[in-house]
Parts: C-alpha cells; structure tokens; sequence
C-alpha cells in the first residue's frame, strides 16, 4: 500500500526527473541558479504550487469538462502563483527581488501543466499528492545542483546571500565569472545532461 | 524615436530574449530540429507576442490598474494569451488556410510558451507606453526568431556531426546554445535603456 507512493516520490526524484530526464521547465534551471539560495527557493515555489495544483486538479477531476480543461488547470495554477508570489514579496522581499518576473513565470513552466494534465486529472488525490512532492523534490535538487556548482565556480562562494560561509578560496581565487553568466548556464546544463545521461545509460535505466 | 530605436535594437541583440534572458527556451530546443518548423515558429511567434502585449497593456491600464486590481495580474494575462492565442487560430483557418497550414500546428505550443508571458508582465513593469510595449514586443519575438533561426540552421548541420552518445540531442543543443550566447554577449553593454 505504501509502496505505489513511495515509488511515485522516488520515479519524480530518479528516473523521472524533470530537469534531467524529461527536460522540461528549462527557464528558470537557467536563468534563476546563478546562487544557491535563488535555486533553492525557486524550487521550493515551483514544488508548493506543483504539489497544490496537483491535489486541487485530481480532487476536481470529476467536475472539469474535458474540452475546457486547460483553461480551467490554468486558472488554477495561476491562482496559486499568485499567493505564492504574495507571500514571497511580504516574508522574502530579497529572494522576491532576486527571482523577479521568473515568479508570475511559474505559471507557464511545463513542468506543472504538464503534470495536471498527464497525471493528476486521471489519478485519485492521494497519489497525485506524492507525484507532486516527488518531481517538486526532484526539481528542487536539479536547481539546487545547478546553482551550488555556478555558485562555487562562478562567484567562489557559497550561500552568499545568507549570513552563512561567503568567500570558500580566499583573497587569491579568481572566480569563472563565465559560469555566473548566461552562456555558463546553457554549457553547464548541457554537460550535466550529458553526465545523466551516461550514468543512467551504465545503470540500464529505461 | 529615439527611444524605440534602442528598444528594437536591445531586445533583438543586446538582450536578446532566449540567449540572454532565457526566456522561451522550451520552443527554443524543441523546435529547433529542422529549419522549415522554426520559420513557422517563428512567424507565429511575432504574430502572437505583438497582439498579445497590445492585448496585455490595453487590459493592464485600463482595467486593472484604474480598479486597483493588480493581484489578478497572473491570472488574466495568462487567460488573455490563451484566449488570443485561441481566437487567432479561429479566425487564421477561416480567412487565410494557407497561413494556418503554416502557423497551425505551432499556435497552442504558444500559450505556454514563457517568452510571451514574459514580454506582457515586463512591458508593464518598465512601464512603457503603448506604442513602445508592441514595438517591445515585436523586438523581443524577432530576437526570439533570431535565435531559433541561427540554431535551426546549426543543428541541421549537426546531423552530420559525429556527437559522443551521451551528448546527443538536448545536451549538445544547450552546449551550442551556450556558445551562440557568448557571442551575443559581445553585444553587452553597447545599449542601455
């Protein structure tokens, strides 16, 4: 019993990974992992919404008419968008800065409606619940890789919009500012899309 | 004028929407395959961004903001761009079929395409006017097409290319990508608004 949820939540992690293995959502990968703390909270707003349309989706499911039912996920999704995107600007106005139009954004990542409609309008909640924290989680780490290696590359620091640790190489390292800009962003995804790949294809995973 | 020239010439080059501000870039990989699909993306692009900021801003400043309503800022634009996108698809395969044989297949990938939501929640951030927020939107989409239409161009070449395996299909498109955008990064700075 417990079994089919614990797979859902491992196959959003592994073998189902939204960055890695579905390549979908790629906006933000790119655009918001300059520093890990971005990347972790981009992901923790994508995953809340994910999780939230998920549940709310799979419990209307019954009730949406099928010709009409991408206007109606969307209203949805963009619903809560829109509180997520209020409570960052009144408790984390620095991270609300730092994400900027990438927030009201969440709405058109593929990722969510591409879950609403594959997933959660054809399974019960409970399971549509699990889909939505395992590839929230899977995408959470997939941000949080990303931007930990731009961030340590590209700035030589770590989590440094925290009060936490800052310079990690002291006064003589010269940071790879490419990796903290665009292009870095487009060749570091490639390359670590190519690693996946080779990984998954030694462990044999379909 | 003044102004419009450099809004052109930023959104096109200097910022360039999808090797610069990463905006779109799921279009940007999937349809890139072949040169024939991006011309037809591109067009619907250009089509769909320009009336949609036109849409977008007209809804924003006369609506929304007289009644205070700027929550709901998410939730119409995205309603508004589906519905346009909708609309143009209902009136382009009653007037021109030529032309919706071209564009068809490409206008419900827009709506959630990112670039187009992008162009109408930041033509209202910056605060432009009406005729700069279409001419914005026009510049951002032909910087769009632009992009897709150099790496359409290069991945039709890469066919032939001996690629290691692991690398094949969207890691070495996002590896070009990379390239092309350290080239339009010799752009930066050259322009600012």
């Amino acid at each position: 019993m417990n079994n089919i949820y614990l797979r859902d939540i491992f196959r959003g992690i592994v073998t189902d990974n939204p960055t890695f293995r579905l390549v979908l959502g790629m906006c933000p990968v790119l655009a918001i992992t300059t520093f890990m703390i971005n990347g972790l909270g981009m992901g923790v707003a994508t995953a809340a919404v994910l999780i939230c349309s998920n549940v709310v989706i799979s419990s209307l499911r019954r009730f949406i008419p099928e010709q009409v039912r991408i206007p109606c996920f969307i209203v949805i999704i963009a619903s809560f968008v829109t509180i997520i995107e209020m409570l960052l600007k009144a408790f984390q106005p620095n991270l609300y800065e730092a994400l900027g139009v990438f927030i009201p954004l969440i709405v058109v990542n593929c990722i969510i409606l591409g879950r609403a409609e594959a997933f959660a309008s054809k399974q019960p909640v409970l399971r549509s619940l699990f889909d939505g924290i395992g590839i929230g989680l899977g995408f959470t780490i997939a941000l949080l890789i990303i931007s930990t290696l731009r961030e340590v590359i590209g700035s030589g620091t770590i989590l440094a919009e925290t009060a936490a640790v800052t310079q990690l190489f002291g006064p003589n390292f010269e940071p790879m500012r490419l990796f903290a800009l665009p292009p870095g962003a487009f060749i570091l995804l490639g390359l670590l899309l190519g690693g996946m790949n080779f990984i998954f294809k030694r462990l044999n995973v379909k | 004028m003044e102004k419009l020239l450099s809004i052109i010439f930023i959104y096109i080059l200097v910022d360039n929407f999808v090797l610069q501000r990463f905006f779109g870039i799921c279009p940007f990989v999937g349809v890139s395959r072949k040169m024939e699909t991006a011309v037809g993306m591109s067009m619907a692009v250009v089509f769909v961004m320009a009336l949609a900021t036109l849409a977008t801003w007209l809804v924003y400043t006369y609506v929304l903001d007289p009644l205070g309503l700027h929550y709901l800022q998410i939730v119409a634009f995205i309603l508004i761009i589906a519905a346009l996108v909708q609309l143009v698809e209902t009136v382009l395969r009653k007037i021109s079929p030529t032309l919706y044989q071209g564009l068809g297949i490409f206008l419900p990938l827009i709506t959630t395409n990112c670039a187009v939501l992008a162009v109408a929640l930041l033509a209202v951030q910056e605060e432009f006017t009406l005729v700069e927020a279409v001419v914005f939107g026009i510049a951002a989409a032909i910087g769009f097409s632009l992009a897709l239409l150099i790496m359409a161009g290069i991945r039709e070449r890469l066919e032939f290319a001996k690629i290691p395996r692991p690398l094949q299909g969207t890691a070495i498109t996002l590896i070009t990508a990379g390239i092309l955008s350290l080239a339009f990064m010799g752009f930066k700075g050259m322009l600012s608004l």
